[in-house]
């Protein structure tokens, strides 16, 4: 079948006088690693429970593989999610809780054996399906809720922050892992996530939420050098804003501004006093004040070794970019 | 400090050590009723013996295990969706709930028994209200049977059914309710593959708050039950009161301690698993 594997249509959830959801209109296609992301409280996780079932619009609609989920209840749905929390039964052990949505299908006992084997090792916990989740690290847990979820064959995955609970270095090596599986399995996955390194390295497209309402819907290298708003251009990545006419902006990336002790041959050059400097190891990043205008961030990659960075507090350098550097903004 | 912890020690050890320890001996004594106190004591096992050959005692005991299970069962099916409504009610709203399952302790639990009592005579509230309304026309017996023990038993442990059932579901993550309807189950399914087992602790507590009490309970069927009625503790009083038999009762006492000493030790080890699953 062809079409979106999810369609939302004029969506509105209120929680007593908030409008958690306002309105939003989606489709995601069959196939994707699609990430709602947005700060707390913009609404994506309403989203994720709407799409899931626990909570029922109060206008619009959801479409689920053609089908109205208008009314259906979460137990009806083809859909599975990883809770943040990971919600495994504390009593039941790592195989009961991979078992646990065979057995209200009705699956035989063989198969349920067989399926569960099968999804341990997908996630590698081969040989821990006798464990209780209390005797398991955070990481481990983490797949087995991935596990548990996956076992069903949803036709769509949603993950409520799923890296979220894990410490920085187990979630940069979880990210390949996620992408691997949902790639492998051929599944829609929708990932809900206020980190945008998160949202940016997974997605195959993303969805920007603020307020209730979705601000900009497109793959990562669309909105991270197109924004098509102050708010995107601000919430993905570091920019610098400049307005250059009345209700005009220009958006400019760091990475996108050359620093030189010299004025540049570029179409724009500006000069300026280095305030600050920021370093990252691999790279460095300057604040740098300009005569007229705000304090410009400019990033530059520390190529050579030795040097710690090429300028420093106070000294007096040129920013220039070219023509096609920035993306203009009317919002 | 050692003061401190001596204090409780020498305490129950003169009000509760002592006292069993007579109790114990006076069981084994014979009963003399022209002398004061009415025994002799000794080493004769007469009372014990006329315990377990005498019907009236076999049927006492299981009338009380009967009625004592039979209520603790009533008071699980009552206080379970009390204590899963508080539980799961606004925030702000569940010290209210509490306050009102505890407020019966603000009255006398004899006082509580007395007012059953106006309740369910025949004269009583409860019949004048249904010949006025026309619903019966002649009175109904209630006073003086064992539904009014049953009520009274139900009625006057509930709280200790609902407060530890509380606990335990107080405690329970919901978001595991919404994983289990989420991996296809159904509400009720749901509900008995997640929510029951996690309650089970306080399952456990708050039955046997209502079952050990309940046992060896002696006023409530005394003032509700009438003569008809045997229970252990009625029979104990009887003994002891009416026959003035001290061994004989003491015999009884004994074999009621005997008896209870399994279920308490099983929820003792449940607090203890349970206060270490915690930690």
């Amino acid at each position: 079948m062809n079409g979106p594997i999810v369609k939302v249509d004029g969506v509105i959830k209120r929680f007593g006088a908030v409008n958690a959801v306002a309105g939003v209109d989606l489709k995601i296609a069959r196939g994707e690693l699609f990430a709602l992301l947005g700060g707390s409280g913009c609404g994506k996780t309403t989203l994720l429970r709407l799409l899931a079932g626990f909570e029922q619009p109060d206008s619009g609609r959801i479409l689920i593989d053609g089908q109205d989920m208008t009314g259906v209840p979460p137990h009806l749905r083809p859909v599975n999610m990883m809770f943040q929390s990971y919600a495994l039964f504390p009593h039941l052990d790592v195989a009961g809780n991979i078992a646990y949505g065979l057995k209200r299908e009705g699956v035989a006992k063989p198969e349920i054996a067989a399926r569960v084997a099968e999804a341990l090792s997908l996630v590698k916990l081969e040989g821990l399906g006798g464990r209780r989740p209390s005797q398991l690290s955070g990481g481990q847990r983490q797949r087995v809720a991935l596990a548990r979820a996956l076992v069903k064959r949803p036709k769509l995955l949603l993950l409520d922050e799923p890296l979220a609970a894990l410490d920085r270095k187990l979630r940069e090596g979880t990210r390949f892992e996620l992408v691997r599986l949902q790639e492998q399995l051929g599944l829609t996955f929708v990932i809900v996530t206020h980190d945008q390194e998160e949202a940016m390295s997974m997605a195959s497209r993303l969805a920007v939420m603020n307020a209730g309402r979705i601000v900009q819907a497109g793959t990562p290298h669309d909105l991270y050098e197109r924004p098509a708003s102050r708010f995107v251009a601000d919430f993905i990545g570091l920019a610098n804003i400049l307005e250059t006419a009345p209700g005009r902006w220009l958006a400019l990336r760091p990475e996108k501004i050359a620093l030189s002790a010299e004025r540049p041959a570029t179409a724009h050059a500006v000069a300026g006093t280095v305030v600050e400097v920021a370093y990252e190891g691999d790279r460095s990043l300057y604040r740098v004040a300009v005569d007229a205008g705000p304090l410009m961030q400019v990033a530059q990659m520390n190529v050579a070794r030795g040097t710690e960075s090429a300028f420093r507090r106070g000294d007096a350098v040129w920013l220039g970019w070219a023509d096609d550097a920035g993306q203009v903004l009317h919002e | 400090m050692r003061l401190v912890i001596a204090l409780p020690y020498l305490w129950l050890g003169i009000f509760f050590l002592l006292p069993l320890a007579l109790v114990l001996v006076l069981a084994f004594g014979t009963n003399a009723p022209d002398s004061v106190p009415p025994v002799e004591l000794g080493v004769d096992l007469a009372s014990f013996r006329l315990l377990f050959t005498d019907d009236l005692y076999l049927a006492a005991w299981l009338s009380s295990l009967r009625i004592a299970a039979l209520s603790t069962l009533v008071t699980l099916l009552l206080g379970y969706p009390m204590a899963y409504a508080i539980a799961r009610a606004d925030p702000r709203r569940r010290p209210l709930l509490l306050m009102l399952v505890v407020l019966p302790f603000w009255t006398s639990f004899l006082i509580r028994v007395y007012a059953w009592m106006g309740l369910l005579s025949e004269n009583g509230i409860l019949n004048q209200f249904l010949r006025w309304s026309g619903m019966a026309a002649d009175p109904y017996t209630i006073l003086g049977t064992e539904w009014a023990i049953y009520l009274g038993i139900v009625y006057a442990y509930l709280p200790f059914m609902v407060l530890p059932l509380y606990a335990s579901l107080e405690k329970l993550d919901w978001s595991l309710l919404e994983a289990a309807s989420d991996l296809g189950a159904r509400p009720l399914p749901a509900f008995l593959t997640v929510a029951l087992p996690l309650s089970l602790p306080g399952i456990v507590a708050g039955c046997l708050l209502v079952f050990i009490p309940a046992v060896g309970e002696f006023v409530i069927p005394d003032l509700l039950g009438g003569t008809r009625t045997l229970m252990i503790g009625k029979v104990l009083w009887d003994e002891f009161f009416t026959n003035s038999d001290w061994p004989l009762a003491s015999a009884v006492a004994i074999c009621l301690l005997v008896v209870l000493v399994g279920p308490i030790m099983l929820f003792q080890r449940q607090q203890q698993r349970s206060l270490e699953r915690r930690s």
